[in-house]
C-alpha cells in the first residue's frame, strides 16, 4: 500500500508535546527516503483540557498526488497504526472533538496493530479493549503512561520507544537508519536511538481475534437534524434527581448525558465506608460533584462522572478512607456503595484487592502532575533488558 | 378623510427621527435601554434620558464604558427576557461587531438604531450605509425608514418581527444621519393603546434564561454542530418575511397607514424607468421625478423599506415591470463586481432568472453625507432613460456628485 496512516491517542496536555515528537519524526524519517507526509491533531480536540483523550495522526505516502487525497479531513477513517500512550484509554476514548465513546480501535484496520505502553500485559489490556468484528494485533510497549508535559518536556524515552515499534507494525514506512537520524534530529541522541532500536527489536504483537474484549456496548450519541435542535443555541439544563439510585432519600446532582468524562480518569477514588465519619468535604470538594448522597448520608463516587482527579482522597482526613486506584485494575463502573451495602466482607476483600493491585502512590492531587514533574514512563515498571537506557536520567 | 391614525392620535409634533425613535420606545414600553455616545445616534440617548428624567417612561437606562458592553448588556437582558434597545453609528457598531454577530446567531430579538455615517478613517459625520450593511449576512434585519413619520412604522414593526418567536433576530434601524436623526419633521405619534394592541409582550418562552428554566446557551459546538445552528437562522431569517407581510397587515388595521409592507413605489404605474434606493433618498428623488414629469419623462422610484428580509419577490414582480432600472448606492463594495454598491449587486441577483430583466445600471451618490441634488437625480434618470430607449446594457457604474 503506497499511503500509511497512524494516529496518536494520548492524555490532553500532559501528553501532546510526546503525541507531536512521535508522529513528527515518523513523518520526517518517511521524508528522508523521498516519501511524503503530513501530522495533525484531531482539530477539535484544540483547545486541549488536562487529561482529556485527544488524537494526532499522520500520513505518509509515496507522492504529493497521493497526499491529496488525504489531505484536509480531521481524521482518518482507518489507519494502519494505531498508538494509544496510556493503557487506561484501552476502555475507550470520549475526546471533545466527538460525541459518544470512540473504541481503542474504532479506526484500526482490520489486520491492523494496536500499540499501547503498559505494564499490564496482553490479557490485562484486551478484556477493556471493546471486541469488534475483525481482527487486530497488539503490541506492547512497556512502561508506564508517559506523563512528559506541554511546556516543560520531561523526555523519558518513551517517544523514542513507541517509533521503534511503530516501525516494527510498519516497517514499510522506512529503513531503521532512517529513523535512527530522524530521531537524532528530532528528539535526542544515543540513548533514545538505542531505546528505538531496542523496542524494535523486542516489541512482540499477539493477534486479537473478533469476539475478543469487552462486550459493552460503547455509548453512542445520535447527533440530532437541524429541526430537532432547541432553536437559539439553547440546550436543556440539567436538574437534580432527589432520590439515591432507586431508593428512597438521598440525592443525586443532575449530569451531562452525553459528556460521561470518565474516560478522562486515569486512576478512581475507591471508599473504605467503613471509615467514613460522613464529614461532607470529599463532596463538597469533588470538582465534578461526583459524590451521590445516599440516604444513609455516605458519598459514593459515581464512576460514570468522576474524573479522577484524585482531590477526594487528598481531602479527605481519614487515612486510608479514601484510596486513588489505577483504572486499568477495574472492569466495571458499579456503585461502591451499593457493593458495600450488599456485603461488607466482599467489599472489603474488593477494596484489598483493588488497592494492591494498583494503589497509586506518590502523585499530585490532579491527573497526572506527579509523573509529569518527575518525567514518569521507565519509572513505571520499564523493563527492557536489551536496552541501556535503565532510568529517566540516561535520557537527559 | 382623516386616517385612523389622525382620529386616534396625539396631534402633529415636530420631531426628528431619532425622537420619533425615543418615542418608539417608549411607547413599545422598553425594559433595558444602554447607551454610549457617538455621532448621530447619540440624539436618541438624549431623548430617551429626558422621558426618563421627566418621569414619563421607567426604563433601566444603563450608561456603558463602550460599544462592546453597550450591546453585550443588551444581549444578555434580552435572554433574560426584557425588551432592549440600543444602537451606535458608524465605527462605533463596528467596536461592537462581536456582541452584534452573536445577537444574531443566539437569536436574540434586540432592536438598535444605526445612525448611519461614514466609516472613519478620515473622522466623518455623514452618512454613508456601509455601517449598518456590514450586519447584513449575519440574521439582524435591516429596516431603512426614508422620513421621521416612517419610523413609527419601522420602529414598531421591528420589535414585532424581531420578537416573534418564529423569528427571535435581532433588528437595525437605519436611519441617514442629519438627514433623519437631525431633521425635525411634522410626525403623528399613535397613541398608548394602539401601540398596545399591536405589540404584544416580549415572550421568550422556553428560551428563556432564568433560574427557573435551567438552560445553557451557546455552548461550545465543532464542526458536527455548526452547520446545523446555522440551518436554522437561515430558516429564521426566511420566515421574517411572511412574518413582516403579516405583521404589516396589522399595523395597517390598528394604525390605519396603508402602504406597501416592503417598497415604497412612486409613480410607477405607467414609468418607463425607476431609480431604486434606500432611506432619505427618496426625497430628492420624488422632487426630481415630479419635474421630469412634466418634460414628459416617465421616471419613477422603488424605494425599499427593507434590506433584511431583502424584498426578493417584489422586486422581481415590480422592476420586470420597468425598461431600465437605475440603482443608487450611498454605500460602497469596493473591488465588487463592476464596482458596484452592495444594493446594486443584491438586486441584480433578485433578478437574475427572470424572463423579462430590466437593464440595470449602478450608481454610487451621496457618500459621506454629501447632499443628493435634483440635478444629480435627473442626470441619473436620463441616464437610465437612454439605456431604456438604446435596450443595450451598460453595466458602469457610475459615481454621482463627486468632483473630478
Ligand atoms: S477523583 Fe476527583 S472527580 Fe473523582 S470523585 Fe474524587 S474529587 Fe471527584
Ligand atoms: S471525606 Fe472521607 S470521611 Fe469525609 S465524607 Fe468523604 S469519605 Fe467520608
Amino acid at each position: 500500500m503506497s499511503v500509511i496512516s497512524f494516529e496518536i491517542v494520548y492524555r490532553g496536555i500532559y501528553q501532546k508535546t510526546l503525541a507531536n515528537k512521535i508522529s513528527r519524526t515518523l513523518v520526517l524519517a518517511a521524508v528522508k527516503e523521498g516519501k511524503q507526509g503530513i501530522s495533525f491533531g484531531r482539530y477539535s480536540d484544540s483547545p486541549e483540557r488536562n487529561g482529556i483523550p485527544a488524537k494526532l495522526f499522520g500520513y505518509i505516502a509515496d507522492n504529493s498526488e497521493e497526499l491529496q487525497a488525504v489531505a484536509a479531513k480531521y481524521e482518518p477513517k482507518q489507519v494502519d497504526v494505531s498508538i494509544c500512550v496510556d493503557d487506561t484509554m484501552c476502555k475507550g476514548v470520549e475526546s471533545w472533538a466527538w460525541y459518544g465513546l470512540q473504541p481503542i480501535t474504532a479506526v484500526t484496520k482490520p489486520g491492523g496493530t494496536l500499540i499501547v505502553t503498559s505494564n499490564y500485559k496482553t490479557d490485562d489490556l484486551v478484556k477493556h479493549i471493546h471486541r469488534r468484528g475483525t481482527p487486530y494485533k497488539l503490541a506492547i510497549v512497556p512502561g508506564g503512561a508517559s506523563m512528559a508535559g506541554l511546556w516543560v518536556y520531561k523526555n523519558d524515552g518513551t517517544d523514542a520507544r513507541v517509533l521503534g515499534a511503530a516501525l516494527k507494525a510498519e516497517p514499510s514506512i522506512c529503513s531503521m537508519a532512517s529513523l535512527e537520524q530522524a530521531i537524532r534530529e528530532n528528539i535526542g541522541g544515543d540513548a533514545h536511538i538505542e531505546a528505538a532500536r531496542a523496542s524494535f527489536e523486542d516489541t512482540r504483537s499477539d493477534e486479537v481475534k473478533p469476539g475478543q474484549g469487552n462486550t459493552e456496548v460503547p455509548f453512542t450519541f445520535q447527533l440530532l437534524k437541524w429541526t430537532e435542535m432547541r432553536e437559539g443555541v439553547v440546550i436543556d439544563g440539567v436538574g437534580g434527581h432527589n432520590n439515591y439510585r432507586d431508593l428512597e432519600g438521598g440525592y443525586e446532582p443532575g449530569r451531562n448525558e452525553v459528556f460521561k468524562k470518565w474516560s478522562t480518569r486515569t486512576m478512581r477514588p475507591v471508599v473504605a465506608f467503613d471509615k467514613c465519619t460522613k464529614c461532607t468535604l470529599c463532596w463538597i470538594a469533588c470538582p465534578d460533584t461526583v459524590f451521590d448522597v445516599t440516604p444513609d448520608g455516605y458519598f459514593d463516587a459515581n464512576m460514570e462522572a468522576c474524573c479522577g482527579c484524585g482531590v477526594c482522597e487528598a481531602i479527605c482526613p481519614v487515612s486510608d478512607c479514601i484510596t486513588m486506584v489505577n483504572e486499568v485494575v477495574f472492569e466495571d463502573r458499579g456503585s461502591q456503595y451499593l457493593m458495600w451495602k450488599k456485603d461488607a466482607q466482599a467489599y472489603q476483600g474488593y477494596l484489598t484487592d483493588k488497592r494492591k493491585k494498583g494503589k497509586v502512590e506518590k502523585r499530585f492531587p490532579i491527573t497526572g502532575l506527579a509523573a509529569a514533574f518527575s518525567g514518569a514512563g521507565l519509572d513505571g515498571g520499564h523493563n527492557l533488558n536489551s536496552a541501556k537506557a535503565k532510568s529517566v536520567k540516561d535520557f537527559k | 378623510m382623516a386616517t385612523a391614525a389622525q382620529q386616534a392620535g396625539v396631534g402633529v409634533q415636530l420631531l426628528t427621527g431619532s425622537e420619533v425613535m425615543a418615542n418608539v420606545v417608549r411607547l413599545a414600553d422598553v425594559d433595558v435601554i444602554t447607551a454610549y455616545p457617538i455621532r448621530p445616534y447619540d440624539t436618541v440617548m438624549q431623548y430617551v434620558s429626558r422621558f426618563i428624567s421627566n418621569g414619563e417612561f421607567d426604563a433601566d437606562y444603563i450608561p456603558a464604558e463602550s460599544e462592546h458592553g453597550q450591546f453585550e448588556i443588551v444581549k444578555h437582558a434580552c435572554a433574560c427576557g426584557a425588551r432592549v434597545f440600543t444602537g451606535s453609528s458608524g465605527v462605533g457598531w463596528l467596536y461592537a461587531m462581536e456582541p452584534l454577530a452573536v445577537t444574531a446567531g443566539l437569536r436574540l430579538p434586540m432592536v438598535a438604531l444605526v445612525g448611519c455615517r461614514a466609516l472613519d478613517d478620515p473622522g466623518a459625520f455623514g452618512t454613508e450605509h456601509n455601517d449598518a450593511m456590514l450586519v447584513r449576512d449575519l440574521g439582524w434585519l435591516i429596516t431603512f425608514p426614508d422620513a421621521a413619520q416612517e419610523v413609527v412604522e419601522l420602529g414598531l414593526l421591528a420589535y414585532r418581527v424581531a420578537e416573534d418567536p418564529k423569528v427571535f433576530l435581532p433588528c437595525a434601524i437605519a436611519m441617514d444621519g442629519a438627514f433623519l436623526t437631525h431633521s425635525q419633521a411634522t410626525v403623528r405619534l399613535p397613541s398608548q393603546e394602539q401601540v398596545k394592541k399591536f405589540l404584544p409582550p416580549y415572550n421568550r418562552g422556553d428560551m428563556l434564561l432564568h433560574p427557573d428554566n435551567p438552560i445553557t446557551i451557546a455552548p461550545q459546538a465543532n464542526e458536527d454542530w455548526l452547520m446545523e445552528v446555522r440551518r436554522q437562522s437561515s430558516e429564521a431569517a426566511k420566515r421574517a418575511y411572511t412574518v413582516l407581510k403579516d405583521a404589516h397587515k396589522d399595523f395597517c388595521r390598528i394604525f390605519g397607514e396603508s402602504t406597501n409592507p416592503f417598497l415604497d413605489e412612486y409613480m410607477t404605474e405607467d414609468a418607463d424607468v425607476v431609480l431604486c434606493g434606500l432611506g432619505t433618498l427618496s426625497l430628492p428623488v420624488k422632487v426630481a421625478i415630479r419635474e421630469m414629469r412634466k418634460e414628459g419623462k416617465k421616471v419613477g422610484l422603488v424605494r425599499l423599506k427593507w434590506f433584511r428580509p431583502f424584498p426578493t419577490e417584489e422586486l422581481r414582480a415590480s422592476l420586470s415591470r420597468f425598461k431600465a432600472v437605475g440603482v443608487v448606492d450611498r454605500d460602497y463594495s469596493f473591488g465588487s463586481p463592476f464596482h458596484g454598491g452592495i444594493l446594486l449587486n443584491e438586486v441584480k441577483a433578485a433578478l437574475y432568472g427572470l424572463d423579462k430583466q430590466p437593464r440595470v445600471k449602478g450608481f454610487v451618490c451621496g457618500l459621506g453625507g454629501r447632499e443628493v441634488l435634483l440635478e444629480n437625480v435627473k442626470h441619473m434618470a436620463d441616464e437610465i432613460l437612454a439605456i431604456a430607449k438604446s435596450g443595450k446594457a451598460d453595466t458602469q457604474v457610475e459615481w454621482i456628485g463627486v468632483r473630478g
